[in-house]
């Protein structure tokens, strides 16, 4: 008998995401979200964590201007994303111009398909911020 | 969202018997630029030899080793092969940029316990001028050490980490470009005073700023150089190095911090791990900021400089820009940071922690040439490694210190 097949947690948060769903870990003992994905509570040591839904919502940490060529896309965004729940993430900000992304924008999520793999994005979240 | 890490470590209670009780008696370089048709054991082996050979002994004295490599994981057992050791005590840590330099403490710890007698710490990478080079070695390590949470945002790696800790630096304490690029045309301004340096050619402000953008707010100019090169140190235990002919650098203090591997994973883009290793460096050295004559740190990017002059002590949190501004670190400036040109315009072969403590042996020494500064008894030296990740501290002193 063949023994039971587990996923870690990169294969659980890439199979949420391809089914269109964004998920970050919550530890069952202190309470405090998590993220990258991972066995142990970083804070705490607890294990398991638990997956739960990321609400979405969140703030630019940084933001940096990659240069590239036009021929193979232009430039683009890379950025850091403080989550509501209190983790940081690395991400690109769409639907604005590269450099138009700031400090301290509030940005909201969603999970963009790209050959059949979910991949989390953010776009500004205008006034308000609302979900 | 910061959560600056603690450590419990009384450094000036566990490592203060340990300060100056080990010496650098031998330091060189091999093939520091452009070294074609070299590979990196070769520029390895032949800095390892000019070391053993400045510290008046010869490779049969060799019982300890210290090496690692961006490529090779095993890289100690080639290194011992190649040069024909047989060594009691080995460490092959490898933490990117900062090892040579983390490799410091446990071979001091080594030595005093007699485990070994002499240990050769040493480097080399033909990463400009080798066939399976730099750009080879990036590609591989996608899939020998991937980052599945920040690959697929397509950051280039290491620069785009620098890049978001420079905007996040500009940001919190209004650091401008122009003080960015202080850091550069300071660094070259000395590489110009040092035969060996790579970039010696003029290098103004305007030139950064107006350099090809990379990742912003960094352009080219705020960008190591990528060169060949080779670095070695022969460390003894202090009795016997004041036997040799070189005059003793001894290893005051020293400490090792890793809060995180990925960029998205630091604390605090603001504070590195540098505020807890150079911490127990200075307890363990019984030394501060204040009492050193140099400092010689790792500037893979123009924030590092900054970053780590702040996160060392030499000035408050979030000063290092107006610290650096007018020549503040340039030849002549309020403190002499990186006198060989550092990597932004010396060298930098893919790791640069041991040409950091290099440059320190030389100016401590008295043997830096035209660079040579007047007040030579301390140094302070930095290494990072990887991005932001791994810091550390060396407080080294002549026999003045001790």
């Amino acid at each position: 008998m063949l023994a039971p097949m587990h996923l870690s947690a990169q294969t659980h948060y890439q199979a949420e995401l391809d089914a269109g769903r964004f998920c970050i870990q919550q530890c069952p003992q202190c309470g405090q979200h998590v993220f990258t994905p991972r066995e142990l509570c970083p804070h705490c040591g607890a294990s398991p964590l638990r997956w739960v839904r990321a609400g979405g919502l969140g703030t630019v940490y940084s933001t940096s201007t990659i240069a590239r060529k036009q021929d193979a896309g232009g430039d683009y965004n890379v950025a850091l994303i403080d989550l509501d729940e209190g983790v940081r993430m690395m991400a690109r900000v769409e639907g604005v111009a590269p450099g138009a992304v700031r400090i301290g924008q509030r940005v909201r999520a969603h999970v963009a398909q790209h050959g059949g793999r979910g991949l989390v994005l953010f776009q500004p979240a205008g006034e308000g911020g609302a979900a | 969202m910061s959560r600056i890490p603690r450590s419990l470590l009384d450094a000036a209670a566990v490592n203060r018997p340990l300060r100056g009780r080990a010496a650098i008696a031998g330091a060189a370089t091999y093939g520091c630029g452009e070294a074609p048709g070299m590979d990196d054991m070769t520029l390895l082996a032949r800095a390892a030899h000019a070391a053993v050979q400045d510290a008046g002994l010869t490779m049969r004295d060799i019982d300890g080793l210290a090496t690692c490599s961006v490529n090779a994981s095993m890289w100690t057992l080639p290194v011992i092969e190649h040069l024909g050791l047989n060594p009691t005590y080995v460490d092959g840590t490898m933490v990117g940029g900062s090892s040579f330099i983390a490799h410091l403490l446990p071979a001091v710890r080594a030595l005093e316990a007699g485990q070994c007698n002499a240990v050769l710490v040493c480097y080399g990478s033909a990463q400009r001028s080798a066939t399976f080079g730099r750009k080879e070695s990036v590609a591989a390590r996608r899939f020998l050490d991937p980052q599945p949470y920040e690959f697929p945002y397509e950051p280039v790696l290491p620069v785009t980490a620098y890049a978001l800790a420079a905007a996040r630096h500009m940001h919190e304490f209004g650091t401008t470009r122009a003080q960015l690029a202080e850091v550069a045309v300071a660094a070259r301004a000395w590489a110009q005073q040092n035969p060996e340096a790579f970039a010696r050619d003029p290098l103004t402000i305007e030139d950064v700023l107006a350099a090809r953008p990379i990742a912003s707010p960094l352009t080219v100019r705020d960008c190591c150089l990528v060169t060949d090169g080779g670095g070695a140190l022969v460390l003894v235990r202090a009795e016997r190095a004041r036997g040799l002919p070189q005059p003793p650098v001894y290893v005051l203090g020293n400490a090792t911090a890793i809060w995180n591997r990925q960029i998205s994973c630091m604390p605090d883009l603001t504070t590195t791990a540098a505020v807890q290793s150079s911490a127990q460096a200075y307890a363990m050295a019984g030394l501060s900021a204040a009492d050193m004559d140099m400092a010689q740190v790792y500037d893979a990017f123009t924030i590092n400089t900054l970053l780590f002059l702040e996160d060392l002590g030499f000035c408050a949190k979030g000063e290092a820009g107006a610290f650096v501004q007018d020549g503040g670190i340039a030849p002549g400036g309020r403190l002499a940071v990186n006198t060989n040109g550092g990597g932004l315009s010396c060298v930098h072969p893919g790791m640069y922690g041991i040409f950091a403590l290099i440059e320190a042996v030389r100016q401590l020494r008295g043997q830096a040439g035209q660079r040579q500064l007047a007040r030579h008894r301390t140094a302070v030296v930095h290494g990072n490694g990887g991005t932001l990740s791994s810091q550390s501290t060396a407080v080294l002193g002549t026999s003045d210190t001790l």
